[in-house]
Formats: structure tokens, C-alpha cells, sequence
């Protein structure tokens, strides 16, 4: 069981502390399948910067068990509406997160290209806004050892470009 | 009903949840966050700041003026900052 891809179904969404395989879970999307044509992976990962506090040893991702699920699969949803997809998971992770890995896993499967292009960066750029995760920087130099990441503007132009009607 | 918090709003409550009842002129999400802050202590600090606290109805995202009716669980927390 182990060698093979992971069997589930073709639109998925899942949070789990545990690190994941990005090449293992965008296996599944075209496993066994002929008519896949494209498969995008997008993976977010933790990474090292430094400030004046000091470097950032890890992160701390907190979420709302049930709801992260559920607005998760709300976005899916959305997604698979607007593009042709044949298939799609996204996997974020909570808990502690050190610099170089995986935070979270965007994968979409369609006949061609395109749609699995925008349909990756659309899930994203609905996850940053309305997935109810919270960053915390692991930051020993900061006042209170590090704080809340907060909400960029940016993040919310992104989202907001692809219109009204998700999340 | 049941209120939840996340991230710095849990902090600065000092609870991840706790059971309310609000009098009956609390009617929407924006009653509901005035009314908590009036407790003083943790929850005065939690809700200083409306503008940057934002909700969830019964796990779905709702804005201030969301009516309560009925709703069983109500959750507080920052903008967020996954992905």
C-alpha cells in the first residue's frame, strides 16, 4: 500500500498536523485515469526570514477544527463551478511548522492547462482569506517569544479579483 | 449559545469557549461583540477594536449585522492568515 498513491476520492480536502508528500498526493489525482491532460500542484512552505527580533524558528498554525473543513470544501466547490477540473485536494496543515516545510497543498487535475492553472491559484487565493487558519511566528529574539502574523491587504486584493460568489 | 475564540482573541479572552446568554435586545453579531466587551477584563481587550474582529455563524463567515436567530455557535477571530 505504502509504494502506491494514496486511493480516495477525486476532490478532497483534509487538515492534519502530519507533513505531507506532494508528489504522492498529486499522483493520486491521475492515478489509473487517461484523460487527465493536466495536473498542477501549488505547496506552500514555512520560510526562514529574519527581522530585527531575530530569525523565525518556526510557525504555529492554529485552526478552527470543523470549520477549516468545511469552508475548505466550500472553496473546492466554488472552484470546480467555475473550471472544468477532474479532480482537486488541498491539504493544510496545523500545529508546529519549522522553515522548509510543506504548510499547505494545492492540487488540480483538468483536460488542459489552463483551467488547472487558475483553479490552483483561485483555491489559494481563497484559502489565504477565508480558511479560518492564524499564523504565529516562532521568533526566540521577539517580545513574547513572537506574534501574530497579520492579515495582508494584499491577500485580500487577490482574493477579490476573481469576483464575488466564493467564500 | 456557544462562543468561540482563535488566535489573539482567545488569548486575550483567556478561553477557547465558553457557554453565554445574552439578554434578548442582543440580536445581531455586532450586539453580541458589544455586549462581550462590556464583561471588562479579557473580553474588553479582545473587542477594543470591532474593525479587525471578524465571525462565523454556525461555521460559516457572517458580517456585524448577521442576525444571531438561532444560531448555536458563535466564533470570534482575527483576519486570517493561512495558506
Amino acid at each position: 500500500m505504502a509504494d502506491g498513491p494514496p486511493a480516495s476520492d477525486a476532490f478532497s480536502v483534509r487538515v492534519q498536523a502530519d507533513a505531507f508528500d506532494a508528489t504522492r498526493e498529486a499522483a493520486t489525482l491521475a492515478h489509473g485515469r487517461t484523460d487527465v491532460g493536466a495536473v498542477v500542484t501549488f505547496t506552500g512552505l514555512c520560510r526562514a526570514d529574519e527581522t530585527a527580533d531575530g530569525p523565525l524558528t518556526a510557525l504555529h498554525l492554529e485552526h478552527y477544527p470543523g470549520m477549516a473543513e468545511a469552508e475548505m470544501g466550500r472553496i473546492l466547490d466554488e472552484a470546480r463551478a467555475r473550471w472544468p477540473l477532474q479532480g482537486a485536494r488541498i491539504v493544510h496543515r496545523h500545529g508546529r511548522i519549522v522553515p522548509g516545510e510543506g504548510i499547505v497543498l494545492v492540487v488540480t487535475a483538468s483536460p488542459h492547462r489552463g483551467a488547472a492553472f487558475a483553479a490552483a491559484e483561485f483555491l489559494m487565493d481563497w484559502l489565504k482569506t477565508s480558511a479560518p487558519f492564524w499564523k504565529k511566528e516562532e521568533r526566540p529574539g521577539a517580545p513574547d517569544d513572537g506574534a501574530w502574523v497579520e492579515a495582508k491587504a494584499t491577500d485580500d486584493d487577490a482574493a477579490e479579483r476573481w469576483g464575488a460568489g466564493a467564500a | 449559545m456557544k462562543v468561540l475564540y482563535f488566535a489573539w482573541l482567545r488569548e486575550r479572552v483567556g478561553l477557547t469557549e465558553e457557554e453565554v446568554d445574552p439578554p434578548a435586545d442582543v440580536h445581531t453579531v455586532a450586539d453580541l461583540a458589544r455586549w462581550l466587551q462590556a464583561r471588562g477584563g479579557g473580553h474588553a481587550h479582545a473587542f477594543e477594536n470591532p474593525a479587525v474582529v471578524r465571525a462565523a455563524l454556525d461555521r460559516r463567515h457572517v458580517k456585524p449585522d448577521a442576525p444571531l436567530a438561532g444560531a448555536r455557535e458563535v466564533a470570534f477571530f482575527p483576519p486570517m492568515t493561512g495558506g
